[in-house]
């Protein structure tokens, strides 16, 4: 039993605890500080995916001295901690669902500010051969031939929700659709995930044309279906009212919709002609004309 | 593959400013989560080996039962207690740090326990009987039962970063994967993947290797040190 045997490990151990005394206070103030207070935002995956946040969310620092936290969820998860106040604001994309948690009163106003448009994404030789059809034809004719592997969201995501309203408006059962073979593929991730699983598997999916663009390169997968009034894809901002920081969730509500957010949403991803990924629409009727 | 794996070791050696930061956070949150759990949790086991009292042996299996807890489940528990309409909602802690703290501490407590529980049988009855006998009080003889394990302290408490640094649930589930914030290296190696950045999620897959590398090393370094003496 020397003295230097003593000296390892029980340094090692006063290390991690001198370590955690510095740690801990370390983190804490973030928390604390008054004057930088933190807002957070639940965001549906597939503005996230894109990218658009990071300059979203570097731009409203700067303006507003006010720390971002942005949590990932699909719509229906983002809604749920709006409605439970675990959030402060939510941007989703699902009008039912939105309007669902306002008839609730988890928030007072939806602000729609930007859209774009749903897309059937798939292999490039379309085997199922729906390149022509509606999106509502098209869905009735890979659950007829129920062959070729669609990737459905499966998270009740704003995505998911609508995928779902289309197999409604198809006429057919969407709960029925789930059960109907191996051709339906339910993920239960988001939308950027969902897309590289589609593509691994030669599978058609249901994705927005800004994560599809936003991955394109990466994918073996095709727009096939991109015309009809069932894939506009509206995005809106809702200030929840359990928000634990109300100012911070109407100055970002008032930053996306404002010129500076709309101006940044719009430029996003526009280098290259043809892919502008979001149209900004704050105050507009959105783009309710699906024609084009 | 290989140009991936290139991309991913460059960025390391560029300390890239994200890996990184990543990085330094995991190791932050884990360890200050195992220092947490160790001064909450060793002291309990060793008031648990030290005293006698009905259900112990059951108490002590039930611990080392629960060593396969599944993090997602901790994730889930912590979550609900957490969350604004939860007991502790008022707290405000769901997707802050300290959340992960919380519950990777929780987590990793039945490791702490138990292993603790193990180490001190190790030492053996002579020790504390000759403490005892040459007039120590019960707590002195308690303590000099710990001090002769110091060398098994170590392995204990680097088995307890291991499974802490290495889960994804609870950072998850709790933390949100808030970029700069909660943002940790399993979160991050999930996100990575999803949002198609291939080469970051290896480079941080790289660098997760290497801290459970190191760990498992120096918890092995250890053990030869307390067998030694």
């Amino acid at each position: 039993m020397t003295r230097s045997s003593i000296a390892g490990p029980g340094r090692m151990l006063s290390a991690l605890l001198l370590l955690s005394v510095v740690v801990l206070p370390a983190h804490a103030p973030a928390q604390a500080k008054p004057e930088t207070p933190r807002v957070r935002v639940a965001t549906t995956t597939s503005l996230y995916d894109t990218g658009l946040w990071e300059v979203l969310e570097a731009a409203f620092e700067a303006g507003a001295a006010c720390d971002l936290d942005l949590i990932c969820a699909g719509t229906g998860r983002a809604l749920e901690w709006g409605a439970s106040g675990d959030v402060d604001v939510v941007v989703t994309h699902s009008p039912t669902q939105e309007a669902a948690f306002i008839a609730a009163r988890h928030g007072r106003e939806r602000v729609a500010f930007a859209y774009n448009y749903f897309l059937i994404v798939g292999p490039a030789t379309d085997p199922a051969e729906i390149g022509d059809l509606s999106p509502e034809d098209a869905f009735r004719m890979l659950s007829e031939k129920a062959t070729h592997p669609f990737v459905s969201r499966g998270d009740d995501s704003g995505t998911h929700t609508r995928e779902r309203s289309i197999w409604k408006a198809a006429g057919l059962d969407p709960v029925r659709i789930r059960d109907s073979g191996r051709w339906y593929v339910e993920a239960g991730l988001g939308m950027g995930s969902t897309l590289s699983m589609a593509a691994q598997l030669g599978a058609y999916t249901l994705t927005d044309n800004g994560t599809f663009l936003a991955y394109r390169d990466d994918l073996d997968l095709m727009p096939i279906v991109i015309r009809g009034e069932a894939l506009l894809n509206v995005y809106a901002v809702i200030v929840c009212t359990r928000a634990a920081n109300p100012e911070g969730a109407a100055a970002l509500s008032a930053f996306l919709t404002g010129d500076a957010g709309q101006d940044l949403i719009g430029a996003y991803g526009c280098e290259s002609p043809g892919s502008r990924l979001f149209t900004p629409c704050a105050g507009t009727d959105c783009g309710s004309d699906p024609t084009r | 593959m290989r140009e991936l794996l290139v991309e991913a070791v460059r960025r390391i050696a560029a300390l890239d400013p994200e890996v990184m930061d990543i990085t330094l956070r995991t190791l932050l949150l884990s360890s200050s989560a195992t220092v947490l759990s160790c001064l909450l949790f060793g002291p309990l086991a060793a008031t648990i080996h030290f005293t006698s009292f009905r259900g112990k042996g059951a108490l002590i299996g039930l611990v080392q039962t629960l060593y396969s807890v599944p993090t997602v489940l901790i994730g889930l528990l912590v979550y609900l207690v957490l969350s604004r309409s939860g007991p502790l909602g008022g707290l405000g802690l769901l997707f802050t740090p300290q959340a992960i703290v919380a519950g990777q501490a929780l987590l990793i407590a039945p490791v702490v326990m138990g292993l603790a529980i193990t180490t001190l049988r190790g030492v053996g009855s002579g020790v504390s009987d000759t403490a005892l006998g040459l007039g120590a009080s019960r707590l002195q003889a308690a303590l000099v039962v710990v001090q002769q394990a110091r060398h098994a302290w170590a392995t204990v408490v680097l088995m307890a970063f291991g499974r802490a640094v290495s889960e994804v649930g609870v950072a998850m589930m709790v933390g949100g994967n808030i970029r700069g914030h909660t943002r940790t290296l399993t979160t991050a190696i999930s996100l990575g993947i999803g949002r198609g950045d291939n080469a970051e999620a290896v480079a941080l897959g790289i660098m997760l290797l290497v801290v459970a590398l190191a760990v498992t090393f120096l918890a092995n370094v250890a053990g030869r040190l307390s067998r030694g003496t």
